[in-house]
């Protein structure tokens, strides 16, 4: 077992509308197992008055209404999710396929990371898109995942400037973390690539492709072939 | 069916109801009215459920064309409002008709105002919510501020002829000067030293303020010396006060959902309405209460509540 990982889940106020139940330290896989069962779980079968819950690395937030529970009460029913833990918890985790182009125009800092880690073009997308990538958690912006699994011969330091604008789909790196924008945004990573795939659609019923506690790949793909999957679905 | 027509958008005017809570784990922050008290009670005033649309018109208001009958309420801050030239009143329920200017032109008293109108603002509802969010470019109008020559929707309402108000009693002050009830956490442990300090300090409101967080300027809140700069990326909730590395207190509102920095103390939720209204240079200073008060404010903000919606509904 983790020496990361509590042997019992902690507690702590987030203001008067919701707690943060912490399961261990830092960015470690096993502690993030733990957060992703535990919220998985609640929201299987929510206690009365949660009106949200929101995994993280180390700990999630259970939003509740005072009106309705308060924190002695979820922590209970919390302790008891502890302590009867489900292997089936996680069973609807997923691995989401990403196709990504990589380098040119879709890629600008590839050649940043080509010098910095003195790898050619080839091997840092054979490298990339070998490993699988756990979603730890989202936030930041709508769908940002951050993930974990980076190949660490990767590893690349953030821009000296960030960008003020870098595209929707832009694959990036930054230090140990690969991970993708979801929205055009501004931003300090290392653009190495880029998806066609639309990962945010606000007006749909399930307006992303992923969830934490899913995995991500990526394919590489051809420009012929961005075009092609993004003329299919335009932004 | 269309009610207005944008003759002038004013400086930050956008469409919100009370938020979107269904993907806080996407990403997706809970935008809204910033000051849901009087988001909720314009909507009220003109006979529609508490969670439609309204405007949110922040410091200079819009100049609108009325294009059609309604029934309109301005609430929150005192922007002068007039029609047709001519003083209305707010937190009442005003009739607007065809070919009717409305100007509500600057924040007197408070920062933010809301304009509801019977039927609600008509935009499409996107995963649960009518808001805007503009940093992400969705919601409300094509998910931006209303711009000049906008047509504004509204839902389909019966103009009722009923005229309510919100009796004195009930109506915010806004002062410059607030103090912001706080609970302490959830890292509390890395203040012990400071904490003392951000209980009996006072601080500005700067112009960097924003609906993403109330950035406020004064005595430099300290970490413990062995307490970590910043932390394992969590999830934040409207009301964390964020300490960054240089001690200047943010008070995250509705446009964040995760954040790395520490926390020292978070606004109790009865009180983020009172933030929404503070103006640069004004005042803030915060109170430790403990979980209990709060949730016993919480419960006395609903019954007065109950009590607002009783006296308006008949």
């Amino acid at each position: 077992m983790s020496a990361n990982l509590y042997l019992r889940v902690r507690f702590r106020l987030n203001g008067d509308r919701a707690i943060l139940v912490d399961c261990g330290e830092g960015i470690d896989p096993a502690v993030n197992e733990k957060v992703l069962t535990l919220t998985s779980l609640l929201k299987q079968n929510p206690p009365a008055g949660v009106e949200a819950v929101i995994p993280a690395y180390r700990c999630f937030a259970v939003v509740y209404n005072p009106l309705l529970t308060e924190p002695k009460t979820l922590e209970k029913a919390i302790r008891a999710l502890e302590d009867r833990p489900s292997e089936a918890a996680r069973a609807d985790a997923k691995v989401v396929w990403i196709p990504v182009c990589y380098g040119g125009d879709f890629g600008p800092d590839i050649t940043a990371v080509c010098a910095h880690t003195g790898l050619n073009e080839d091997d840092i997308i054979a490298i990339h898109s070998f490993g699988t990538y756990p979603i730890y958690m989202i936030g930041f912006t709508p769908g940002f995942c951050y993930l974990g699994g980076m190949d660490k011969r990767l590893q690349t330091p953030r821009r000296e400037t960030p960008r003020t604008v870098i595209p929707a789909g832009s694959v990036g790196i930054a230090e140990a973390q690969t991970g993708i924008y979801p929205i055009e945004s501004p931003g300090g990573w290392q653009i190495i690539g880029r998806t066609p795939l639309r990962l945010f659609a606000p007006e749909k019923t399930e307006p992303f492709l992923y969830r934490a506690g899913d995995s991500i790949r990526f394919k590489p793909i051809s420009p012929e072939e961005f075009r092609r999957l993004q003329e299919k679905e335009p932004f | 069916m269309d009610i207005f027509v944008v003759r002038n958008p004013g400086l930050m005017t956008s469409i919100q109801d009370l938020g979107r809570f269904g993907f806080l784990d996407s990403g997706v922050p809970p935008s809204g009215a910033l000051d849901s008290f009087a988001c909720r009670i314009a909507n009220l005033l003109v006979g529609n459920p508490e969670d439609l649309a309204v405007l949110e018109i922040t410091v200079v208001g819009p100049i609108l064309e009325a294009v059609a009958e309604a029934e309109i309420a301005i609430t929150g801050a005192e922007m002068g409002a007039t029609l047709n030239g001519i003083p209305i009143p707010s937190w009442q329920t005003v009739r607007v008709k065809r070919g009717d200017e409305l100007r509500i032109p600057r924040a007197e008293r408070g920062c933010r105002a809301y304009l509801a109108v019977n039927g609600g603002f008509d935009v499409p509802v996107l995963m649960g919510s009518r808001s805007t969010f503009v940093r992400a470019g969705f919601g409300g109008l094509e998910g931006r501020f209303l711009k000049k020559q906008d047509v504004l929707k509204k839902g389909d309402c019966a103009v009722s002829g009923r005229v309510r108000s919100l009796p004195s009693k009930f109506i915010p002050e806004y002062p410059a000067k607030v103090v912001l009830r706080a609970i302490p956490g959830p890292q509390d442990d890395s203040f012990t030293n400071a904490m003392d300090l951000f209980f009996a300090a006072t601080y500005d409101v700067t112009a960097q303020s924003d609906r993403m967080g109330c950035r406020l300027h004064g005595p430099v809140l300290e970490h413990d010396k062995d307490a970590p700069k910043s932390i394992v990326t969590e999830p934040t909730v409207p009301g964390n006060v964020q300490v960054p590395a240089d001690g200047q207190p943010i008070i995250l509102l509705v446009e964040q959902t995760t954040g790395g920095y520490s926390k020292i103390a978070t606004v109790i939720s009865t009180d983020i309405p009172q933030i929404a209204q503070l103006m640069p240079k004004h005042t803030v200073s915060f109170e430790c209460v403990t979980l209990e008060a709060a949730h016993l404010l919480y419960r006395d903000r609903e019954r007065i509540l109950n009590e607002i919606r009783g006296h308006l509904r008949y």
